[in-house]
C-alpha cells in the first residue's frame, strides 16, 4: 500500500462499519464539548480543525449563558447540537434538564449526566439509569455519559440508549484511560455505539481509546484548555483517525522477548 | 398591583396578571432559544403568552451556553 492509499483505507473502513447513532451517519468520530474556551472567537476553528459533526451544549441561566452569537458559529458549521444535563445530580432534575433543552435547542438528542458529587464529578449509576429509562420512554435519543462498569454500560444499552458513552477517567482530569480493559469489556458487552467521554489528556489518549474497540471520543478539555487549542483539536482528529486505522489494520501480540524483525537467514560469520 | 414571584434565584416584582411571555421578553434580550421552566415544570414555547404567573411561582429562564 503506498501512502497516497491511506486516505481510502480509512474511507473503506468507514464505508464497511460506519459510525452510526440512532440511525445517522457520522463520518466524524470525534465528538466535540465546547466547555472551557477562552473566548467564542476560537469556537470555529476549533470545531472546524477537529472535523467534528457532533457538537455538546448546554443550557444555564440567560445571565449567565453564551447568548445568541455561539449558536449562530454553530449553525454556521453545520454540526449537529447534543445537549448536555451537566450539574444534574438526580434523575428528575436531569430529566427536566433534557425536557427544557428539547424546548431550547429542537432536538431529542441528549447527552445525559447524572453526577454524584462535585468533586469527583463521577456518575451515579442508579440516578443515571432511573433517568435514561425515563428520557427514552419520552422519546429522547439517549446518550448517557456513564462509569466504565461493563454491567451499567449494558444495562444502559438494554435500557434503549442509542450509545454507551463511559469515562476513561474524571472529567477534565486529564489523566487518560484509567482502566482500559474495562472500556474493551464494555465494548463486547453491547451493540450500541461505545464513545469514550471524559479524561482525554492528549492524543495518545484519543488513539488508545480507539483502538480498544470505542466507536468515537468525546472531549471538550483536552483541545479547550490545551495552550493552542485549535492545534490540539487537528490532533486529536488525527489521533481518532489513526486509533481507528490502528484498529483495523490488526496490532501485533505482545511478547514477553524480541523477535527480530531482520532475517537470521544468510547471516554472515565474521 | 404587583405580585412576587422568583426568577433564576432572585425575588422579582411583576404586573399582576404578567404572563410568561411577558417576563421572557423581559428578561432574554440576546438569547432567541429560551427555555423556561415553572416550578418544577417546562412550560413550552406555544403556552407561554397563556400561562400566567402567580405569587410565589419558581421561574429559571435558561438559553444556551457552551458545555463539554
Amino acid at each position: 500500500m503506498t501512502t497516497t492509499d491511506l486516505v481510502p483505507a480509512l474511507e473503506q473502513e468507514e464505508a464497511a462499519d460506519p459510525f452510526t447513532v440512532a440511525g445517522e451517519v457520522f463520518t466524524s468520530r470525534l465528538v466535540l464539548g465546547t466547555g472551557g474556551l477562552p473566548s467564542l472567537e476560537v469556537l470555529e476553528d476549533v470545531v472546524r480543525a477537529s472535523g467534528t459533526q457532533l457538537v455538546t451544549v448546554a443550557l444555564r441561566r440567560v445571565e449567565a449563558a453564551a447568548g445568541s452569537s455561539m449558536m449562530e458559529v454553530l449553525s454556521s458549521c453545520g454540526v449537529r447540537l447534543l445537549p448536555n444535563t451537566a450539574g444534574c445530580m438526580t434523575a428528575r432534575e436531569a430529566v427536566l434538564t433534557a425536557q427544557l433543552s428539547r424546548e431550547a435547542f429542537q432536538t431529542d438528542w441528549v447527552k445525559l449526566e447524572v453526577i454524584g458529587d462535585d468533586r469527583t464529578l463521577l456518575p451515579d449509576g442508579v440516578e443515571l439509569l432511573d433517568a435514561a429509562e425515563q428520557l427514552v420512554a419520552d422519546g429522547f435519543i439517549v446518550l448517557p455519559y456513564t462509569t466504565d462498569d461493563p454491567i451499567l454500560g449494558r444495562r444502559l444499552a438494554d435500557a434503549g440508549c442509542a450509545a454507551v458513552m463511559p469515562l476513561g477517567s474524571p472529567i477534565g482530569s486529564g489523566l487518560g484511560i484509567r482502566n482500559p480493559h474495562n472500556i474493551a469489556l464494555l465494548r463486547e458487552q453491547v451493540d450500541v455505539p461505545v464513545v469514550l467521554d471524559a479524561g482525554i489528556g492528549t492524543a495518545s489518549d484519543a488513539a488508545l481509546a480507539m483502538e480498544l474497540g470505542c466507536d468515537a471520543v468525546l472531549l471538550a478539555s483536552a483541545v479547550t484548555r490545551a495552550r493552542l487549542p485549535v492545534q490540539m483539536a487537528l490532533a486529536m482528529r488525527q489521533a481518532v483517525e489513526g486509533g481507528r486505522l490502528a484498529r483495523g489494520a490488526g496490532r501485533i501480540p505482545r511478547r514477553w522477548h524480541a523477535e527480530a524483525s531482520t532475517s537470521m537467514a544468510g547471516l554472515p560469520d565474521l | 398591583m404587583t405580585i412576587q414571584v422568583t426568577v433564576n434565584g432572585a425575588p422579582t416584582d411583576v404586573a399582576d396578571g404578567a404572563t410568561v411571555a411577558v417576563l421572557v421578553a423581559d428578561r432574554s434580550s440576546g438569547h432567541d432559544r429560551v427555555a423556561v421552566a415553572l416550578n418544577g415544570g417546562v412550560v413550552p414555547r406555544s403556552r407561554w403568552t397563556a400561562t400566567a404567573l402567580s405569587p410565589g411561582d419558581r421561574l429559571e429562564v435558561l438559553a444556551p451556553t457552551a458545555g463539554g
